[in-house]
Protein backbone atom coordinates (compact mmCIF):
# COMPACT_ATOMS: atom_id res chain seq x y z
CA UNK A 1 0.00 0.00 0.00
CA UNK A 2 2.66 2.47 1.03
CA UNK A 3 4.73 1.47 -1.99
CA UNK A 4 1.79 2.21 -4.25
CA UNK A 5 1.33 5.57 -2.58
CA UNK A 6 5.00 6.40 -3.02
CA UNK A 7 4.77 5.44 -6.68
CA UNK A 8 1.70 7.65 -7.13
CA UNK A 9 3.46 10.55 -5.47
CA UNK A 10 6.45 10.03 -7.69
CA UNK A 11 4.31 10.15 -10.80
CA UNK A 12 2.44 13.19 -9.52
CA UNK A 13 5.80 14.88 -9.05
CA UNK A 14 6.97 13.94 -12.51
CA UNK A 15 3.80 15.25 -14.13
CA UNK A 16 3.85 18.44 -12.13
CA UNK A 17 7.37 19.31 -13.23
CA UNK A 18 6.77 18.19 -16.77
CA UNK A 19 3.90 20.63 -17.11
CA UNK A 20 5.46 23.60 -15.44
CA UNK A 21 7.25 26.18 -17.57
CA UNK A 22 9.81 28.65 -16.31
CA UNK A 23 9.87 32.22 -17.51
CA UNK A 24 12.86 34.53 -17.10
CA UNK A 25 11.67 38.10 -17.20
CA UNK A 26 13.06 41.61 -17.12
CA UNK A 27 12.59 43.34 -13.77
CA UNK A 28 10.12 45.85 -15.21
CA UNK A 29 7.62 42.99 -15.57
CA UNK A 30 7.81 42.11 -11.87
CA UNK A 31 4.32 43.47 -11.15
CA UNK A 32 2.53 42.84 -14.47
CA UNK A 33 3.72 39.34 -15.27
CA UNK A 34 2.46 37.60 -12.10
CA UNK A 35 -1.02 38.90 -12.96
CA UNK A 36 -0.74 37.73 -16.55
CA UNK A 37 0.41 34.35 -15.32
CA UNK A 38 -2.41 34.15 -12.77
CA UNK A 39 -5.06 34.63 -15.43
CA UNK A 40 -3.25 32.27 -17.79
CA UNK A 41 -3.01 29.54 -15.15
CA UNK A 42 -6.66 30.03 -14.25
CA UNK A 43 -7.65 29.65 -17.88
CA UNK A 44 -5.42 26.76 -18.92
CA UNK A 45 -4.19 25.08 -15.74
CA UNK A 46 -0.62 25.60 -16.96
CA UNK A 47 1.73 26.36 -14.06
CA UNK A 48 4.33 29.04 -14.75
CA UNK A 49 7.36 29.79 -12.61
CA UNK A 50 8.85 33.29 -12.77
CA UNK A 51 12.41 34.44 -12.37
CA UNK A 52 13.18 38.18 -12.50
CA UNK A 53 16.44 40.00 -13.12
CA UNK A 54 18.04 42.58 -15.38
CA UNK A 55 17.74 41.60 -19.06
CA UNK A 56 21.52 41.52 -19.49
CA UNK A 57 21.97 39.39 -16.40
CA UNK A 58 19.30 36.90 -17.55
CA UNK A 59 20.77 36.77 -21.07
CA UNK A 60 24.06 35.80 -19.56
CA UNK A 61 22.42 33.14 -17.41
CA UNK A 62 20.70 31.73 -20.50
CA UNK A 63 24.06 31.60 -22.31
CA UNK A 64 25.36 29.56 -19.41
CA UNK A 65 22.57 27.01 -19.54
CA UNK A 66 19.89 28.40 -17.22
CA UNK A 67 16.82 26.13 -17.45
CA UNK A 68 14.34 28.74 -18.72
CA UNK A 69 11.66 28.12 -21.34
CA UNK A 70 10.71 31.70 -22.21
CA UNK A 71 12.63 34.97 -21.93
CA UNK A 72 10.99 38.39 -21.55
CA UNK A 73 13.53 41.13 -22.24
CA UNK A 74 13.19 44.88 -21.71
CA UNK A 75 15.34 45.39 -24.79
CA UNK A 76 14.95 43.63 -28.11
CA UNK A 77 18.71 43.51 -28.58
CA UNK A 78 19.21 40.70 -26.03
CA UNK A 79 16.75 38.21 -27.61
CA UNK A 80 18.24 39.02 -31.01
CA UNK A 81 21.71 38.15 -29.69
CA UNK A 82 20.39 34.87 -28.32
CA UNK A 83 18.78 34.07 -31.68
CA UNK A 84 22.06 34.82 -33.46
CA UNK A 85 23.81 32.44 -31.06
CA UNK A 86 21.26 29.72 -31.73
CA UNK A 87 19.89 29.87 -28.20
CA UNK A 88 16.41 31.14 -29.06
CA UNK A 89 14.00 30.46 -31.92
CA UNK A 90 13.66 33.34 -34.35
CA UNK A 91 10.06 32.59 -35.32
CA UNK A 92 8.88 33.04 -31.73
CA UNK A 93 10.35 36.54 -31.22
CA UNK A 94 7.46 38.79 -30.27
CA UNK A 95 7.55 42.49 -29.45
CA UNK A 96 4.81 42.64 -26.84
CA UNK A 97 5.06 46.20 -25.50
CA UNK A 98 7.00 49.41 -25.24
CA UNK A 99 8.37 50.30 -21.80
CA UNK A 100 8.37 53.83 -20.45
CA UNK A 101 10.91 55.54 -18.22
CA UNK A 102 9.74 57.90 -15.48
CA UNK A 103 11.36 60.26 -13.01
CA UNK A 104 9.96 59.24 -9.63
CA UNK A 105 10.14 61.02 -6.26
CA UNK A 106 8.60 59.97 -2.93
CA UNK A 107 5.53 61.82 -1.57
CA UNK A 108 7.60 63.72 1.00
CA UNK A 109 9.77 65.26 -1.71
CA UNK A 110 9.43 69.06 -2.06
CA UNK A 111 10.06 68.91 -5.82
CA UNK A 112 7.32 69.95 -8.23
CA UNK A 113 7.89 67.49 -11.06
CA UNK A 114 5.19 68.87 -13.34
CA UNK A 115 6.93 72.25 -13.34
CA UNK A 116 10.57 71.15 -13.21
CA UNK A 117 10.60 67.96 -15.28
CA UNK A 118 14.09 66.49 -15.52
CA UNK A 119 15.53 69.75 -14.05
CA UNK A 120 14.26 68.49 -10.67
CA UNK A 121 17.41 66.34 -10.56
CA UNK A 122 19.54 69.52 -10.31
CA UNK A 123 17.84 70.57 -7.06
CA UNK A 124 20.29 70.52 -4.11
CA UNK A 125 17.87 68.41 -2.05
CA UNK A 126 18.51 65.54 -4.48
CA UNK A 127 21.67 63.96 -3.08
CA UNK A 128 21.35 60.57 -4.72
CA UNK A 129 19.62 59.59 -7.96
CA UNK A 130 18.95 55.91 -8.46
CA UNK A 131 19.07 54.34 -11.90
CA UNK A 132 19.50 50.75 -13.05
CA UNK A 133 23.01 49.62 -13.97
CA UNK A 134 23.48 50.65 -17.64
CA UNK A 135 25.88 47.74 -18.19
CA UNK A 136 23.17 45.11 -17.81
CA UNK A 137 19.80 46.87 -17.59
CA UNK A 138 18.01 48.47 -20.58
CA UNK A 139 16.32 50.97 -18.24
CA UNK A 140 19.75 52.00 -16.98
CA UNK A 141 20.83 52.72 -20.54
CA UNK A 142 17.59 54.63 -21.12
CA UNK A 143 18.23 56.66 -17.97
CA UNK A 144 21.76 57.50 -19.04
CA UNK A 145 20.58 58.43 -22.55
CA UNK A 146 17.91 60.67 -21.00
CA UNK A 147 20.42 62.52 -18.84
CA UNK A 148 22.66 63.05 -21.88
CA UNK A 149 19.68 64.08 -24.01
CA UNK A 150 18.88 66.89 -21.57
CA UNK A 151 22.56 67.78 -21.25
CA UNK A 152 22.75 67.23 -17.49
CA UNK A 153 24.69 63.96 -17.34
CA UNK A 154 27.99 65.60 -16.28
CA UNK A 155 26.26 67.61 -13.57
CA UNK A 156 24.49 64.64 -11.96
CA UNK A 157 26.85 61.73 -12.65
CA UNK A 158 28.56 61.96 -9.25
CA UNK A 159 25.17 61.51 -7.57
CA UNK A 160 24.05 58.43 -9.47
CA UNK A 161 23.62 55.16 -7.62
CA UNK A 162 23.20 51.99 -9.63
CA UNK A 163 20.62 49.36 -8.89
CA UNK A 164 21.47 45.82 -9.93
CA UNK A 165 18.27 45.95 -12.00
CA UNK A 166 15.45 48.48 -12.38
CA UNK A 167 13.51 46.95 -9.44
CA UNK A 168 16.41 47.66 -7.11
CA UNK A 169 16.68 51.20 -8.50
CA UNK A 170 12.99 51.63 -7.63
CA UNK A 171 13.55 50.17 -4.17
CA UNK A 172 16.45 52.60 -3.50
CA UNK A 173 14.20 55.62 -4.08
CA UNK A 174 11.06 54.06 -2.56
CA UNK A 175 12.96 53.45 0.70
CA UNK A 176 14.07 57.08 0.78
CA UNK A 177 17.75 56.26 0.47
CA UNK A 178 17.83 58.06 -2.89
CA UNK A 179 15.77 61.23 -3.29
CA UNK A 180 14.87 60.67 -6.94
CA UNK A 181 15.03 57.79 -9.39
CA UNK A 182 14.73 57.12 -13.09
CA UNK A 183 12.68 53.92 -13.03
CA UNK A 184 10.14 51.94 -15.04
CA UNK A 185 6.61 53.33 -15.36
CA UNK A 186 5.44 49.78 -14.62
CA UNK A 187 6.97 50.09 -11.14
CA UNK A 188 5.56 53.57 -10.54
CA UNK A 189 2.08 52.15 -11.26
CA UNK A 190 2.56 48.93 -9.28
CA UNK A 191 0.79 48.62 -5.90
CA UNK A 192 4.10 48.74 -4.02
CA UNK A 193 4.89 52.30 -5.20
CA UNK A 194 1.62 53.70 -6.49
CA UNK A 195 0.56 55.67 -3.43
CA UNK A 196 4.05 56.47 -2.21
CA UNK A 197 5.21 59.00 -4.74
CA UNK A 198 4.77 61.10 -7.87
CA UNK A 199 6.29 60.71 -11.28
CA UNK A 200 7.08 62.60 -14.45
CA UNK A 201 7.03 60.60 -17.67
CA UNK A 202 10.22 61.06 -19.65
CA UNK A 203 9.38 62.00 -23.28
CA UNK A 204 9.91 59.16 -25.74
CA UNK A 205 12.41 61.10 -27.84
CA UNK A 206 14.87 61.34 -24.92
CA UNK A 207 16.03 57.72 -25.13
CA UNK A 208 16.03 54.81 -27.60
CA UNK A 209 12.68 53.02 -27.56
CA UNK A 210 12.46 50.31 -24.91
CA UNK A 211 10.97 47.61 -27.10
CA UNK A 212 9.95 44.74 -24.87
CA UNK A 213 10.36 41.42 -26.59
CA UNK A 214 9.74 37.81 -25.64
CA UNK A 215 11.19 34.68 -27.17
CA UNK A 216 11.07 30.90 -26.67
CA UNK A 217 14.48 29.47 -25.81
CA UNK A 218 15.96 26.67 -27.92
CA UNK A 219 17.05 24.64 -24.91
CA UNK A 220 13.49 24.44 -23.58
CA UNK A 221 12.13 20.92 -23.41
CA UNK A 222 8.60 22.25 -23.51
CA UNK A 223 8.53 24.16 -26.76
CA UNK A 224 4.76 23.73 -27.24
CA UNK A 225 3.79 24.88 -23.76
CA UNK A 226 6.18 27.82 -24.04
CA UNK A 227 4.77 28.84 -27.42
CA UNK A 228 1.21 28.62 -26.12
CA UNK A 229 2.11 30.97 -23.29
CA UNK A 230 3.52 33.50 -25.76
CA UNK A 231 0.34 33.14 -27.87
CA UNK A 232 -1.64 34.20 -24.83
CA UNK A 233 0.37 37.43 -24.74
CA UNK A 234 -1.01 38.37 -28.13
CA UNK A 235 -4.59 37.72 -27.02
CA UNK A 236 -7.07 40.52 -26.26
CA UNK A 237 -7.12 39.37 -22.63
CA UNK A 238 -3.46 40.16 -22.10
CA UNK A 239 -3.37 43.67 -23.55
CA UNK A 240 -5.34 45.46 -20.81
CA UNK A 241 -3.13 43.90 -18.13
CA UNK A 242 -0.06 45.29 -19.84
CA UNK A 243 -1.51 48.77 -20.35
CA UNK A 244 -2.61 48.90 -16.68
CA UNK A 245 1.08 48.82 -15.83
CA UNK A 246 1.97 51.59 -18.23
CA UNK A 247 3.22 49.48 -21.11
CA UNK A 248 2.07 50.89 -24.42
CA UNK A 249 1.31 48.36 -27.09
CA UNK A 250 3.86 48.38 -29.88
CA UNK A 251 2.93 50.21 -33.06
CA UNK A 252 4.79 47.72 -35.21
CA UNK A 253 4.70 44.05 -34.39
CA UNK A 254 5.64 41.03 -36.38
CA UNK B 1 41.50 44.48 -13.70
CA UNK B 2 39.77 47.23 -11.77
CA UNK B 3 42.47 48.57 -9.42
CA UNK B 4 40.23 51.29 -8.08
CA UNK B 5 37.79 48.65 -6.81
CA UNK B 6 40.69 46.56 -5.53
CA UNK B 7 42.24 49.30 -3.41
CA UNK B 8 38.83 50.45 -2.22
CA UNK B 9 38.16 46.92 -0.97
CA UNK B 10 41.55 46.63 0.71
CA UNK B 11 40.96 49.98 2.42
CA UNK B 12 37.51 48.83 3.58
CA UNK B 13 38.86 45.54 4.92
CA UNK B 14 41.80 47.23 6.68
CA UNK B 15 39.57 49.81 8.37
CA UNK B 16 36.99 47.23 9.41
CA UNK B 17 39.46 44.71 10.80
CA UNK B 18 41.35 47.45 12.70
CA UNK B 19 38.13 48.80 14.20
CA UNK B 20 37.16 45.25 15.10
CA UNK B 21 40.33 44.89 17.17
CA UNK B 22 39.21 47.91 19.20
CA UNK B 23 35.56 46.84 19.42
CA UNK B 24 36.13 43.10 19.58
CA UNK B 25 38.61 42.96 22.48
CA UNK B 26 36.25 44.50 25.09
CA UNK B 27 33.37 42.32 23.88
CA UNK B 28 35.53 39.20 23.95
CA UNK B 29 36.86 40.15 27.39
CA UNK B 30 33.35 40.47 28.73
CA UNK B 31 32.24 37.22 27.06
CA UNK B 32 35.20 35.38 28.58
CA UNK B 33 35.02 36.61 32.18
CA UNK B 34 31.39 37.61 32.76
CA UNK B 35 29.39 35.32 35.04
CA UNK B 36 26.05 36.80 34.09
CA UNK B 37 23.56 33.98 33.70
CA UNK B 38 22.11 35.41 30.44
CA UNK B 39 25.54 35.73 28.84
CA UNK B 40 24.64 33.07 26.29
CA UNK B 41 22.13 35.48 24.76
CA UNK B 42 24.92 37.94 23.99
CA UNK B 43 27.07 35.10 22.65
CA UNK B 44 24.24 34.11 20.33
CA UNK B 45 23.74 37.70 19.19
CA UNK B 46 27.45 38.08 18.40
CA UNK B 47 27.40 34.85 16.37
CA UNK B 48 24.28 35.84 14.39
CA UNK B 49 26.12 37.20 11.31
CA UNK B 50 27.65 33.75 10.75
CA UNK B 51 24.25 32.19 10.12
CA UNK B 52 22.17 35.13 8.87
CA UNK B 53 22.13 35.74 5.14
CA UNK B 54 23.89 39.03 4.29
CA UNK B 55 20.61 40.18 2.76
CA UNK B 56 19.12 40.43 6.26
CA UNK B 57 21.91 42.75 7.34
CA UNK B 58 21.67 44.68 4.09
CA UNK B 59 17.94 45.04 4.50
CA UNK B 60 18.29 46.48 8.01
CA UNK B 61 21.11 48.83 7.07
CA UNK B 62 18.99 50.08 4.17
CA UNK B 63 15.67 50.37 5.97
CA UNK B 64 16.39 50.71 9.69
CA UNK B 65 19.25 53.11 9.07
CA UNK B 66 17.56 54.77 6.07
CA UNK B 67 16.22 58.32 6.01
CA UNK B 68 12.78 57.16 7.23
CA UNK B 69 14.03 55.81 10.57
CA UNK B 70 14.94 57.86 13.68
CA UNK B 71 18.47 56.48 13.63
CA UNK B 72 18.86 57.37 9.96
CA UNK B 73 17.51 60.88 10.56
CA UNK B 74 19.97 61.40 13.41
CA UNK B 75 22.86 60.29 11.19
CA UNK B 76 21.60 62.51 8.38
CA UNK B 77 21.40 65.57 10.65
CA UNK B 78 24.93 64.80 11.78
CA UNK B 79 26.57 64.21 8.41
CA UNK B 80 24.13 65.59 5.83
CA UNK B 81 23.67 62.28 4.01
CA UNK B 82 22.17 58.84 4.53
CA UNK B 83 24.29 55.80 5.33
CA UNK B 84 23.33 53.89 2.20
CA UNK B 85 25.51 54.47 -0.85
CA UNK B 86 28.44 55.77 1.23
CA UNK B 87 31.77 54.29 2.27
CA UNK B 88 30.82 54.78 5.94
CA UNK B 89 27.68 52.77 5.30
CA UNK B 90 29.81 49.91 3.99
CA UNK B 91 32.11 50.19 7.03
CA UNK B 92 29.15 49.92 9.43
CA UNK B 93 27.59 47.06 7.48
CA UNK B 94 30.93 45.22 7.36
CA UNK B 95 31.57 45.75 11.10
CA UNK B 96 28.36 43.88 11.87
CA UNK B 97 29.01 41.34 9.13
CA UNK B 98 32.52 40.46 10.32
CA UNK B 99 32.06 40.90 14.08
CA UNK B 100 31.98 37.18 15.01
CA UNK B 101 35.07 36.51 12.91
CA UNK B 102 37.02 38.80 15.24
CA UNK B 103 35.25 38.27 18.57
CA UNK B 104 35.16 34.47 18.54
CA UNK B 105 38.90 33.87 18.05
CA UNK B 106 39.62 36.63 20.61
CA UNK B 107 37.31 35.10 23.21
CA UNK B 108 38.58 31.57 22.53
CA UNK B 109 42.21 32.60 23.07
CA UNK B 110 41.39 34.65 26.21
CA UNK B 111 39.54 31.64 27.60
CA UNK B 112 42.46 29.34 26.84
CA UNK B 113 44.82 31.27 29.11
CA UNK B 114 45.59 29.18 32.20
CA UNK B 115 43.51 30.55 35.11
CA UNK B 116 46.29 29.86 37.61
CA UNK B 117 48.37 32.51 35.82
CA UNK B 118 45.55 35.00 36.41
CA UNK B 119 45.43 34.07 40.12
CA UNK B 120 49.20 34.42 40.36
CA UNK B 121 49.05 37.85 38.72
CA UNK B 122 46.25 38.94 41.07
CA UNK B 123 48.13 37.70 44.15
CA UNK B 124 51.10 39.80 43.03
CA UNK B 125 48.86 42.87 43.27
CA UNK B 126 47.79 43.41 39.67
CA UNK B 127 44.30 44.75 38.98
CA UNK B 128 42.14 42.69 36.56
CA UNK B 129 42.85 45.23 33.77
CA UNK B 130 46.62 45.08 34.44
CA UNK B 131 46.46 41.30 34.44
CA UNK B 132 44.56 41.35 31.18
CA UNK B 133 47.08 43.69 29.57
CA UNK B 134 50.22 42.03 30.85
CA UNK B 135 49.25 38.37 30.98
CA UNK B 136 46.18 37.59 28.90
CA UNK B 137 46.84 39.76 25.84
CA UNK B 138 50.45 38.63 25.26
CA UNK B 139 49.40 34.99 25.61
CA UNK B 140 46.52 35.54 23.17
CA UNK B 141 48.61 36.90 20.31
CA UNK B 142 47.68 34.01 18.01
CA UNK B 143 43.98 34.57 18.64
CA UNK B 144 44.31 38.29 18.00
CA UNK B 145 46.16 37.71 14.73
CA UNK B 146 43.58 35.11 13.71
CA UNK B 147 40.66 37.42 14.48
CA UNK B 148 42.26 40.31 12.63
CA UNK B 149 43.11 38.22 9.58
CA UNK B 150 39.76 36.42 9.43
CA UNK B 151 37.75 39.63 9.69
CA UNK B 152 40.02 41.19 7.04
CA UNK B 153 39.54 38.27 4.67
CA UNK B 154 35.82 38.02 5.40
CA UNK B 155 35.31 41.73 4.61
CA UNK B 156 37.38 41.35 1.45
CA UNK B 157 34.89 38.78 0.23
CA UNK B 158 31.75 40.58 1.32
CA UNK B 159 29.10 40.71 -1.39
CA UNK B 160 25.45 40.61 -0.35
CA UNK B 161 25.46 43.56 2.03
CA UNK B 162 27.39 45.72 -0.45
CA UNK B 163 25.08 44.76 -3.32
CA UNK B 164 22.08 45.83 -1.25
CA UNK B 165 23.31 49.08 0.28
CA UNK B 166 26.25 50.14 -1.88
CA UNK B 167 24.61 51.47 -5.01
CA UNK B 168 27.64 50.42 -7.08
CA UNK B 169 29.37 53.83 -7.13
CA UNK B 170 32.88 53.67 -8.66
CA UNK B 171 35.54 54.64 -6.13
CA UNK B 172 33.04 54.81 -3.26
CA UNK B 173 31.08 51.57 -2.95
CA UNK B 174 32.05 49.45 -5.97
CA UNK B 175 34.05 46.78 -4.19
CA UNK B 176 35.97 44.04 -5.89
CA UNK B 177 33.26 41.41 -5.42
CA UNK B 178 30.69 43.74 -7.02
CA UNK B 179 33.14 44.40 -9.85
CA UNK B 180 33.51 40.66 -10.46
CA UNK B 181 29.73 40.29 -10.44
CA UNK B 182 29.36 43.12 -12.99
CA UNK B 183 32.07 41.63 -15.20
CA UNK B 184 30.36 38.24 -15.15
CA UNK B 185 26.94 39.74 -15.89
CA UNK B 186 28.42 41.67 -18.80
CA UNK B 187 30.06 38.40 -19.99
CA UNK B 188 33.60 39.84 -19.65
CA UNK B 189 34.87 36.50 -18.40
CA UNK B 190 38.58 37.16 -18.88
CA UNK B 191 38.41 40.34 -16.83
CA UNK B 192 36.29 38.62 -14.17
CA UNK B 193 38.76 35.76 -14.11
CA UNK B 194 41.77 38.04 -13.53
CA UNK B 195 40.08 39.73 -10.59
CA UNK B 196 38.67 36.52 -9.19
CA UNK B 197 42.06 34.83 -9.38
CA UNK B 198 43.73 37.71 -7.54
CA UNK B 199 41.09 37.56 -4.80
CA UNK B 200 41.51 33.80 -4.59
CA UNK B 201 45.29 34.12 -4.17
CA UNK B 202 45.04 36.87 -1.57
CA UNK B 203 42.45 34.95 0.45
CA UNK B 204 44.59 31.82 0.33
CA UNK B 205 47.68 33.73 1.44
CA UNK B 206 45.84 35.40 4.32
CA UNK B 207 44.34 32.12 5.52
CA UNK B 208 47.68 30.31 5.18
CA UNK B 209 49.29 33.04 7.25
CA UNK B 210 46.61 32.55 9.91
CA UNK B 211 46.98 28.79 10.09
CA UNK B 212 50.75 29.15 9.96
CA UNK B 213 50.63 31.54 12.91
CA UNK B 214 48.39 29.20 14.90
CA UNK B 215 50.73 26.29 14.23
CA UNK B 216 53.67 28.20 15.65
CA UNK B 217 51.63 29.10 18.69
CA UNK B 218 50.98 25.41 19.25
CA UNK B 219 54.67 24.64 18.90
CA UNK B 220 55.38 26.55 22.13
CA UNK B 221 52.29 25.27 23.92
CA UNK B 222 52.65 23.55 27.31
CA UNK B 223 51.77 20.14 25.89
CA UNK B 224 54.92 19.90 23.83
Amino acid sequence: MSKLLALLLLFAGVFATAQEITVAAAADMSAALPQLVASYTKKTGQAVKLSFGSSGNLTNQIRNGAPFDVFFSADEEYPRQLIAEGLASKDTLYRYAVGRLVLWVPNDSPLDLSKLGIEALLDPSVKKISIANPATAPYGRAAEATLRHFGIYQRVSSRLVLGENVSQAAQFVESGNAQAGLIALSHALAPALKDKGRYWTVPLDAYPTLNQAAVVLSRSKQQDAARRFLEFLRSPEAAPLLTTYGFSLPTETY
Amino acid sequence: MNWEAFWLTVRLAAIVSTLLIAIGIPIAYWLTYSRWRWKFLVEAAVALPIVLPPTVLGFYVLVALGSRSPLGRWWESLTGHTLAFTFEGLVIGSLLYSLPFAVQPFAASFGAVDRSLLHASASLGHSPIQTFRRVVLPLSKAGLVTGFALSFAHTLGEFGVVLMVGGNIPGVTRTISIDIYDQVQAANYSSANQTALLLLIISFVVLSAVYGAIRRAWAVGPWR
